[in-house]
């Protein structure tokens, strides 16, 4: 059945990859009458609609489902059964009256409560006239009780008309109403209560909580799953896995971030208890580059979710730093009464070589059918369509949603799942680039070049557009993507 | 720290061979209580190595595993109950990961196991 799926006016590249992500985490274990749920929905458009627009229909098998889609999601601001729809209320009137009765009644009957919600997308009703609009529906047989809170059943009534140029969409070509029944919607609370403004600890490159959610969500994070950051960071990507019921597990580098924080109640585990959320199972430091896991132990993560170390600010580093950073070939041997305090030093950490290990490591250790959620920084000169996405063979690239970030510079939150096995094959090739890499590394700081050694030189101008001075024109010509 | 983070590491000292499981040497122990998640645990059950698993938790005191399991005692709740609180109900707080192959300590402190490797062993 077709719905209507009103999207919250933010993240526009995000709301469709939530929405499918959704149906195929609740659509897995369910017995449809349509069979399975498809991977990719089938989406159409409300007459003459911009793509960008809040108002799109979703081909759903069934209202269980798309209840479940809408009340998990961070964007849907609702799902609806139409009842009707037109470019006037008169049409609108009709097209309600032709809906079929059958799947009226059984919404109005007397034993029920109800509430009619009006809405607009864009510009303000008056309560006046909302009243009005509310009276003019008396053409629909509502024998229950009205009650404004927590009703059997949620009605909305959305206009939509001539919006004004402030949310980046083009001018609407034509009015539109819609009268539905709700499904179900986003708990926006969520938010709110997460921010990151309240969390006891906090780091510079802390995920911010809508956007922890819509990743935990493009991950399928659930009860029962085991879920891995490899920069866990401050553990907000965690976070919002846990509160979705995912067992967790962290590493990071750097070791103040990840033992001590910024003392006994003010560190990595302080961020799950403060919300009542189970610890991560699991925080290490350890360096991506060099992974400590057991050789035999694969496919053991559902997900893996992160956001990986791009940019000077918060570059990232790999062990065996000083002995190149010196240029010496000898390898620097730790004194062995300096051995036990030893901080070891690091080395830069490029982007390629940052992603290659990722995507190496996930194709080891996540189950079939696991995901990868994983932001990926773009230089917006490049013609977003011609961008490429990192490949693996293990792995298809299932989403993509663009945040920009300045008129200069993007992420990329790529979604990838597991669709093969990672053979002897693909572990030699992977084996043999780490190898390069170091190589090169080496290469690279006896050339003189360390900058240029760790950034291409499109990652070079990309740091560089990170930094706020760099962002320059504030009026991009499209907007869209910024809301 | 908890068995199950342990069960999954080794030491990947350049030119190690075996460095699995490392040896726990425990200072400080800590029981925590977790809830019980069946369908978490059978899925764990399938990647534990269970020699590795019981030895560890005998090295934190624990000594209530059997020595050998398979998948016919996913039936029993004993199981589950014991099985449960040794993967993820003992942390080990502070004390080391030795490796079997070269006895490097790796540090466990504040219940986190610090892998980073020196400079001369990447
Ligand atoms: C962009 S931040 C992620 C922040 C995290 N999402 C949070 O909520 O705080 C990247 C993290 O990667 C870590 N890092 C850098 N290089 C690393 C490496 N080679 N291995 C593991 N972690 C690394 C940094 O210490 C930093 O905490």
């Amino acid at each position: 059945m077709w719905y209507l799926c009103v999207f919250y006016h933010r993240l526009l590249d995000y709301r469709k990859p939530e929405v499918e992500s959704l149906a195929q985490l609740f659509g897995a274990n369910e017995d449809h009458q349509n069979g399975r749920v498809p991977s990719q929905l089938q989406w159409k458009f409300p007459l003459r609609y911009h793509p960008d627009s809040p108002f799109h229909f979703v081909n759903l098998p069934s209202e269980q489902l798309a209840r479940n889609i809408a009340t998990r999601s961070i964007l849907v601001k609702g799902m609806y059964e139409l009842w009707g729809e037109g470019t006037s209320y008169e049409e609108l009137k009709e097209s309600v009256l032709s809906y079929p009765d059958e799947r009226k009644l059984p919404y109005l009957d007397s034993d029920s409560t109800f509430k009619i919600t009006v809405d607009s997308f864009g510009k303000v009703i008056s309560l006046e006239e909302q009243k009005e609009l509310i009276q003019g529906l008396s053409y629909i047989p509502f024998k229950g009780r009205v009650k404004l809170k927590n009703p059997d059943h949620n009605f909305w009534l959305i206009e939509v008309d001539n919006y004004g140029g402030n949310n980046g969409l083009p001018p609407i070509v034509q009015k539109r109403v819609f009268f539905g029944r709700e499904v179900g919607g986003a708990d926006r609370k969520l938010i709110p209560t997460y921010q990151l403004k309240s969390r006891t600890y906090l780091g510079p490159t802390a995920m911010d909580a809508e956007m922890a959610f819509l990743m935990a969500n493009q991950a399928l994070a659930t009860s029962g799953k085991l879920v891995f950051d490899p920069f866990v960071g401050t553990g907000s990507i965690l976070v919002a896995a846990a509160h979705f019921g995912a067992m967790t597990m962290g590493a990071d580098i750097d070791i103040r971030v990840v033992r001590d924080g910024r003392g006994p109640d003010c560190n990595v585990w302080s961020n799950f208890k403060q919300y009542g959320l189970p610890m991560p199972v699991g925080l290490l430091r350890a360096d991506n580059n060099l992974p400590a896991w057991r050789p035999s132990l694969k496919e053991v993560f559902d997900a893996i979710i992160c956001d990986p170390p791009y940019g000077v600010r918060a570059g990232g580093r790999k062990s065996g730093g000083r002995k190149l950073l010196k240029g010496a070939v000898e390898p620097y041997i730790v004194p062995d009464d300096k051995r036990t305090d030893h901080i070891p030093s690091t080395a830069p950490y490029s982007l390629v070589e940052c992603v290659h290990d990722l995507l190496d490591l996930a194709a080891k250790m996540l189950v079939m059918g696991g995901r990868l959620v994983f932001f990926y920084p773009i230089l917006r000169e490049d013609d977003f369509a011609e961008t490429h996405f990192p490949e693996h063979p293990c792995f298809k690239l299932i989403s993509t949603s663009e945040q920009i970030l300045s008129s200069r510079y993007s992420r990329v939150l790529l979604t990838m799942v597991k669709t093969g096995p990672y053979t002897e094959e693909i572990a030699e090739v992977a084996r043999i680039k780490h190898i390069q890499f170091k190589e090169n590394h080496v290469k690279w700081l006896e050339d003189g070049n360390l900058h240029s050694a760790v950034f291409s030189p499109a990652a070079a101008q990309l740091t560089e557009a990170v930094d706020p001075k760099f962002i320059k024109d504030p009026k991009p010509k499209y907007r869209g993507k910024y809301v | 720290m908890r068995l199950l983070t342990h069960n999954m590491l080794s030491s990947n000292i350049k030119g190690v061979v075996n460095g699995f499981p490392l040896r726990i040497e425990a200072e400080k122990v800590v029981e925590m209580n977790v809830e019980k998640n069946i369908e978490f645990l059978k899925k764990m059950f399938e990647k534990i190595d269970w020699k590795a698993f019981v030895d560890a938790s005998q090295a934190m005191g624990y000594t209530e595993l059997p020595k050998e399991a398979d998948s016919s005692m996913l039936n029993s709740d004993e199981f589950f109950n014991r099985f449960h609180h040794a993967l993820l109900e003992l942390h080990l707080e502070e004390g080391a990961l030795v490796c079997p192959e070269t006895g490097r300590r790796f540090p466990v402190n504040k219940g986190i196991p610090n892998m980073l490797l020196h400079e001369d062993e990447v």
